[in-house]
């Protein structure tokens, strides 16, 4: 199953062409200056209205989930990161997926394909914290909580990042 | 545990992070706007931001965006790789443009990354480069549903 929005195949969901260059425009963060879109407006030969409205219409769209500051998260204490993923039957994977984001605790979670006989995982979702301990409980809290603690699982820790940048995005867009 | 960075940080700066991972306004003066809502000037918020740019609190200051919507490719990829081989791997790995973010994790699958490529087609081509640079076979889980993602860090 795939969720509503992306169901829809409606032109709205995606991004067009003008759209693609503003969002590319931003991929550098938005200008540190008083009148912000202005500026950016003014690189793209767009008036700052235009550049309001653009950008309204794309986080109504769900095209941009948030706006605002992306945070390094290990270096802000969060040192703590788990992946854990679970073998849930496929006819229980969709309600207990909606039930597990819901732990405030969750802050992603995915239902990814199993590939047996290497990897029989269905169910992915991550849990940050300052401790690796807090996190353990937390991860047997939600266990327990859903009824699954009789279920494979696992629970893969970080113990190096080597990589973090924002996507590029766009077709064929540089 | 305290990191060095967070320990920088006094209650202006949490606060601005606690308030601005989302919901920064669309407005002519938008520093203006939220600034106001955390009791600083137009000019200490711009200033803040910067410099938690500057000193790694902050990745990036923008746009979260959903990477389908744009007409590109998504998928978590993972491999087994040998220790002694480890660090190697990832520079073979991070060398592509298409990885964006890669974690070490305690596990035999225990190198796992992102890759966000401009045409769904690419991510295949890519996950085929790596494995002949490297000899290794790709596990590659792409997304089937989206139940939440709600990523943000309270201080």
């Amino acid at each position: 199953m795939v969720n509503a929005a992306s169901k829809l195949h409606n032109d709205d969901m995606i991004a067009n062409e003008d759209e693609m260059a503003l969002l590319e425009a931003l991929c550098g963060g938005l200008p540190l200056a008083p009148r912000p879109y202005k500026i950016l407006g003014a690189r793209l030969g767009m008036g700052e209205n235009d550049v309001l409205q653009s950008l309204e219409s794309l986080i109504a769209r769900g095209i941009i989930r948030r706006f605002g500051v992306v945070v390094q998260h290990r270096r802000l204490g969060y040192t703590a990161n788990a992946m854990v993923v679970w073998d849930i039957a496929d006819e229980l994977v969709n309600d207990i997926g909606k039930r597990m984001g819901k732990f405030d605790f969750v802050t992603l979670c995915y239902q990814r394909p199993r590939r047996l006989p290497d990897w029989p995982y269905n169910l992915f979702c991550m849990v940050h914290g300052a401790q690796r301990e807090t996190v353990l409980a937390q991860v047997r809290e939600l266990a327990d909580d859903l009824g699954i603690s009789d279920v494979p699982n696992e629970i893969l820790f970080s113990s190096r990042q080597f990589k973090q940048r924002g996507a590029r995005y766009g077709n064929g867009h540089k | 545990m305290n990191t060095a960075v967070e320990q920088s940080l006094d209650q202006h700066d949490k606060d601005i992070i606690n308030a601005l991972q989302g919901g920064f306004p669309i407005c002519e003066r938008p520093y203006l706007a939220a600034a106001k809502e955390l009791n600083l000037t137009e000019d200490e918020l711009i200033k803040r931001i910067e410099s938690l740019l500057g000193n790694g609190a902050l990745s990036r200051f923008g746009p979260l965006i959903n990477a389908e919507r744009m007409g590109g490719g998504l998928t978590l990829a993972a491999l087994a790789v040998d220790e002694e081989n480890f660090d190697r791997v990832a520079e073979l790995v991070n060398a592509h443009e298409e990885i964006a973010h890669n974690y070490e994790r305690e596990h035999g699958y225990n190198m796992w990354f992102v890759i966000a490529t401009e045409t769904p087609e690419q991510v295949a081509q890519t996950i085929k480069k790596i494995e002949l640079e490297t000899g290794l076979v790709v596990l590659n889980v792409p997304k089937l549903e989206e139940f939440f993602i709600g990523l943000r860090f309270d201080l």
